[in-house]
């Protein structure tokens, strides 16, 4: 190996190192710094724990929903065939491009007193700091990752199997899960993981339409800024390793059920 | 079994015709070839008899019934297309199971059903295998296998062996003509080598800018070609003034006669009982001429000499 290429793998490693490794490394050390078991009281108290119910609640609606939706999206981009496709296509990525806190803002407009949709809250529907607006947020802004996950492997596999299933006299449902969605599994687990982990995570979108109100609507990522703002700086710490480890239960869940070799794609003729 | 007769057919797509008006009959029991170079309608047509085309006019019959308005998975058809198809998540045995777990066949009929089908097409010991582990043409016969589970009345092929190289090809053509013989099952081979069309079709029909030029057995086509197009596709060809003659019409002599042409040899290649003969006129038109041994060793050919020749058989067509 050249020197300068030991040079470049070095440089890669420190980047990654001083952006992920160390803060999380840092995070963990603070929380575990007065010992574990204050870590664990703090993040056992009533608030921690309904803000880590409310976070997984919020989840557990919201990656099922954009998981199907994903799909049905990513299907219509790659197989449809219908005017605004393009458009359609640039929306799906609104999400990534449009700051998390300009999209919260725009729901409180949207269901706000006075906004287009603000008439749900005279009819007894609550949307705005209450669940219902705080899974509407996540839900935007972890929209496009199963879509975006999807779309190449779709594009990627073709029509011939589907038409091939046809023949063979599968209609489109038998079609779509016996030979369209096996294609796609992992594309869609990855998908989910990313959508997962954006949806227990999410601040800003959710800090604008949730009121932030402690042991209501306040999520995990909501209770960490709290508690850093009240200046218990170890509970913050505590609650923050919570999040990390809900994230690295994801992956290593992924990890754990994709197959150790994936049986190889390619052409061999 | 059954026969499929095509009326009139026509496909656009986005104001390209594809096919203008075809029509066709095809004999129960038959192996068809649609031959045409790309571009042709050939695919097309054979994707319009699947149902995996609706066409914009016209109408298709399976077996005497229209089948125009009916889906594909409800026509009885197998289709093996170009690039295999295969289901890559599934092994060969899923593959070829396919069509029978759709329509809900008891297990150990599936069975055995799949292993005679294995069995037909020689992947006896390859059961548990994923398609990735096999070679193209190991593919494509599992595909056909797959095809004829479902005992369609009509197998379709799309370039069945457009994607194998040429040894393999070769072999499975006569596999495949072997195979026909056995199953007897109606038959459409799209293709665009006259060569394979002429080794494994009773009957070829010559498609060309989506219409059909001519419906002939191999015989007919290459002796009566109906026009230009079918002659020079059909096999190699030259051009003698307004005619059209066959390289191996093309004879040539020593000594100038009546009616004969002048030429000079380019090239003499061996190509051991074969000698083909490259020839220049002196207007510039090359000509191919094919000569058995014994006669160019008598015209003891050379590069830069200038022969005669002549055919009897060339053909002109009327425009």
């Amino acid at each position: 190996m050249t020197a300068s290429r030991l040079g470049l793998r070095f440089a890669a490693l420190g980047y990654l190192a001083m952006l992920l490794l160390v803060p999380v490394a840092f995070v963990f050390y603070r929380a575990f710094e007065h010992g574990f078991g204050y870590a664990w009281h703090a993040v056992t108290t009533p608030e921690a724990l309904h803000a880590l119910e409310l976070t997984l609640l919020i989840a557990a609606i919201v990656v099922p929903v954009n998981t199907v939706v994903g799909i049905v999206l990513a299907l219509a981009l790659v197989r449809g065939n219908f005017r605004g496709r393009g458009v359609l296509n640039a929306v799906v990525d609104l999400p990534l491009a449009l700051s998390p806190v300009i999209v919260g803002l725009a729901f409180v407009l949207l269901y706000g007193r006075g906004g287009w949709l603000g008439g749900f809250a005279d009819h007894g529907l609550k949307i705005l700091f209450a669940l219902p607006g705080m899974v509407l947020a996540t839900a935007f802004v972890s929209l496009p990752f199963v879509v975006r996950e999807v779309v190449p492997v779709l594009r990627e596999i073709g029509t011939e199997q589907e038409q091939a299933a046809e023949t063979l006299g599968a209609g489109e449902l038998q079609t779509f899960r016996r030979i369209t969605f096996p294609a796609i599994r992992w594309a869609v687990a990855y998908g989910v993981v990313l959508t997962t982990a954006r949806a227990i995570g999410e601040f800003g979108a959710v800090s604008a339409v949730s009121g932030n109100i402690e042991g209501k609507t306040q999520t995990l990522p909501l209770y960490v800024k709290a508690q850093f703002d009240g200046f218990d700086t170890a509970g913050a710490y505590a609650s923050s390793v919570v999040l990390a480890m809900l994230a690295i239960a994801v992956v290593v869940t992924l990890r754990a059920l994709h197959p150790k070799e994936e049986t190889p794609m390619e052409e061999a003729t | 079994m059954s026969g499929i007769t095509v009326i009139d057919v026509a496909k656009r797509f986005n104001g390209f015709t594809a096919l203008h008006d075809v029509s066709l009959a095809i004999p129960e029991g038959s192996m068809t070839a649609l031959l045409g170079p790309s571009g042709s309608g050939k695919s097309t047509l054979l994707r319009v008899i699947a149902g995996l085309e609706r066409p914009d006019s016209g109408q298709v019959l399976i077996g005497g019934d229209d089948v125009t308005d009916q889906p594909a998975r409800a026509r009885g058809v197998g289709m093996v297309f170009q690039h295999y198809a295969a289901f890559k998540h599934m092994t060969v045995y899923d593959n070829v199971a396919f069509g029978l777990t759709i329509r809900r066949r008891p297990r150990t009929e599936i069975r055995e059903r799949v292993h005679e089908l294995l069995e037909l097409v020689q992947l006896e010991g390859l059961a548990k295998r994923y398609p990735a582990q096999l070679s193209g043409g190991q593919r494509q016969r599992m595909a056909l296998a797959r095809a004829l589970a479902v005992e369609p009345s009509v197998l379709l092929l799309d370039e069945p062996f457009g994607a194998l190289d040429a040894r393999v090809r070769k072999e499975l053509r006569a596999w495949l003509r072997r195979l026909h013989e056995e199953v007897h099952v109606t038959t459409i081979i799209v293709t665009h080598d006259q060569e394979e069309a002429m080794e494994v079709a009773g009957q070829i029909a010559v498609l060309n800018e989506g219409r059909i030029e001519q419906v002939g057995s191999p015989r007919e086509l290459y002796d009566a070609p109906a026009n230009e197009f079918v002659m020079s596709f059909v096999g190699p060809v030259n051009r003698l003034g307004e005619g059209f003659v066959r390289p191996h019409d093309v004879e040539l002599r020593q000594e100038a006669e009546e009616g004969s042409d002048e030429a000079m040899v380019e090239r003499v290649v061996h190509l051991g009982f074969e000698v083909r003969v490259e020839l220049v006129r002196a207007d510039g038109e090359r000509l191919l001429a094919q000569l058995t041994k014994e006669e160019a060793e008598e015209l003891e050919l050379e590069r830069g000499q200038i022969v005669h020749l002549r055919s009897s058989r060339t053909r002109t067509f009327s425009r």
